[in-house]
């Protein structure tokens, strides 16, 4: 039965994998005017124009091309890329590692943060504590990350000197140099994340904490610091991680911006300059790379609260 | 026929009681509305008249010194605003007139109708916003036209929902009941129980929205991909100055304005409407507890 259900929504994911890769290809390659005239310039000749799209087989009908982009994209066959004409698998290895790094050092710092400052907002709402994080985070949330990034640079990379304005790490660096590099990308990252993530902890702590069983522990003379971690908790599990799983997808947009910034050569940059000289592969292979992590990250908060809320396995 | 069987009356208009920080965000939106409207009469300098050298400071007749190519800082803020909240504005109001139509068609139709809109849209909404559009503008490019439509579309994917959700659930109330079985068309339906009774969570929306247009958009430009030059938001205007950071050491702080006193315009405006979207929140939620508990 629960089996069932998850592996149900595997499929779903599947299913919803398949769509986006459907509008990936419908906006890049079936909708766009003439990639050939894109790629060659105005200054192409007929022949130039034909002789390029027969050897980039744009000269075939569209649907013939999705399902073999399809098929080269499950076993990992990319195509060349416009612009370099190097596989673009081999461009995108290199920056897959940076990209997830930078990522994954974001959600190490924000999630534990966002999380526990929300618990503790949570204890006292109205306090002082609350009142300010809560204001707190509608300035952060209206910041754009690169407001953030143009400030922290301007403070510890020019005027303290501390730290490099721009992120390059290179194969041979110690992991003293990566933290180093990274510092300014990742707060910025963090701090793009944390407020959205702190203020709906604290609402999904708050929502169980209205529940007549709360209301009975109170009741009882349970402190209100022991209701929250064994009582509210683990009932508002589910919905936190669930809310981790929608931020930690907007880190995915974060991203975008934070290495164009800190000129960081991860997946995001690469993306980037690929819509900027409409290298259309590489937009592509790009786009499939956070959207599956977009989709993962939906789905493991599915599965998670499923696995979390028994109601939810017998839905009627 | 009186209105026992009418849906809930609408509150009457009263001045709202802000608090400090609400006033000052008005006054913040007032302000940045006064300056799009009057752009050419405030500006000192035409937006691309190059009129010093790069980076100069303050002085000169320019209150905030020159941008990265020589042109008047103050002037190209002015013209940017107009750039930024315009096509953010008209994004969003874009967002709204396919959304809500299209989500209460839905919301009010069911079935078959309402899977097939849903199912499609759920296939845009599985994109972050942000990805969507770097594909829509690959496929497209960034005139200013395409950039509020793919900016709208995108938004329109979410205000669909909200739009849907809203007419579901109040197609099912008591008074819409008591409007059908009086014969009422379903148009009459819409303007006098859908429309009122969705008017404040979808207004509170709009605000929401119009933050996420403006954030997308200055993103987009930020990026490369959105305003082109000559033109310049707030968003491209960043991107230009950034290079400027690195006079900081032989100009001073004020060398840094190119490309911080843009991105903090957009803050001032993204800041204001979150603070009047938390508020009228709260005050919403206060009306129904309200209702609840007396």
């Amino acid at each position: 039965m629960l089996g069932q259900l998850i592996l149900r929504r595997l499929g779903l994911g599947v299913v919803t994998l398949f769509v986006v890769s459907l509008i990936v290809f419908a906006g890049t390659e079936i909708l766009p005017g003439d990639v050939a005239q894109a790629v060659l310039g105005q200054g192409a000749t007929a022949e130039t124009l034909a002789a390029y799209r027969a050897e980039m087989n744009l000269d075939r009908p569209a649907y013939e091309r999705y399902f073999e982009w399809l098929i080269g994209l499950v076993t990992g066959d990319l195509g060349n890329s416009l612009a370099t004409q190097r596989p673009v698998s081999d461009i995108i290895a290199p920056r897959l590692p940076k990209t997830l790094m930078l990522g994954g050092f974001a959600a190490l710092i924000s999630v534990p943060l966002a999380v526990g400052l929300g618990l503790y907002a949570a204890m006292r709402p109205g306090g002082w504590f609350d009142r300010s994080i809560t204001t707190g985070s509608i300035a952060i949330v209206s910041a754009p990350e690169f407001l953030v990034a143009t400030v922290l640079v301007l403070a510890f990379a020019i005027q303290l000197n501390i730290l490099p304005s721009i992120a390059r790490i290179s194969p041979g660096d110690s992991f003293g140099d990566v933290l180093v590099a990274l510092t300014l990308p990742v707060i910025t990252l963090t701090a793009a994340v944390l407020a959205p993530m702190m203020r709906m902890t604290r609402s999904a702590i708050l929502n169980v904490l209205s529940h007549p069983s709360i209301e009975m522990a109170i009741l009882k003379g349970v402190p209100r610091s022991t209701i929250i971690l064994k009582h509210a908790l683990p009932n508002a599990i589910a919905p936190i991680i669930n809310v981790i799983a929608v931020n930690l997808a907007y880190i995915i947009g974060g991203v975008l911006v934070v290495e164009t910034i800190f000129s960081y050569s991860g997946v995001a940059k690469l993306m980037v300059d690929g819509v900027a000289s409409r290298d259309i592969p590489v937009v592509q292979a790009c786009a499939m790379f956070f959207c599956a992590i977009y989709v993962l990250f939906n789905l493991m908060a599915d599965v998670v609260s499923i696995l979390a809320n028994p109601r939810l396995r017998h839905r009627k | 026929m009186t209105d026992v069987t009418a849906a809930p009356p609408v509150q009457k208009f009263q001045l709202p009681e802000l608090g400090f920080l609400g006033w000052m965000s008005v006054a913040i939106l007032v302000f940045w509305t006064f300056v799009c409207l009057f752009a050419p009469w405030l500006a000192p300098y035409p937006e691309s008249e190059i009129i010093a050298s790069g980076s100069a400071p303050p002085g000169n007749g320019m209150a905030l010194g020159a941008d990265y190519l020589g042109r008047d800082l103050l002037s190209r803020l002015i013209y940017g605003a107009r750039l930024t909240l315009g096509l953010a504005l008209a994004a969003t109001v874009f967002a709204f007139v396919f959304g809500v139509v299209l989500g209460f068609v839905a919301g009010i139709s069911g079935g078959k109708v309402d899977d097939v809109m849903s199912r499609i849209n759920d296939a845009f909404v599985s994109f972050p916003s942000i990805m969507l559009a770097l594909i829509l503008v690959s496929a497209f490019g960034s005139t200013l036209w395409l950039l509020v439509t793919t900016i709208g579309f995108i938004e329109a994917t979410r205000v669909y929902r909200i739009a849907r959700s809203l007419a579901q659930n109040i197609m099912v109330m008591d008074f819409v009941e008591v409007s059908r079985a009086r014969g009422e068309s379903i148009w009459w339906i819409l303007r006098h129980d859908i429309l009122p009774n969705s008017f404040v969570p979808l207004s509170t929306d709009f605000g929401l929205r119009f933050t996420y247009s403006i954030l997308l958009l200055s993103s987009l430009s930020f990026l490369g991909l959105g305003v082109q030059p000559p033109f310049a938001d707030w968003g491209s205007m960043v991107k230009e100055n950034m290079s400027a950071l690195n006079y900081v050491l032989f100009y001073g702080l004020s060398a840094a304005l190119g490309p911080v006193l843009p991105a903090i315009c957009i803050f001032t405006v993204t800041l204001a409407n979150n603070l009047l979207v938390d508020w009228n929140l709260s005050r919403s939620q206060k009306d129904i507890s309200g209702e609840l508990i007396g």
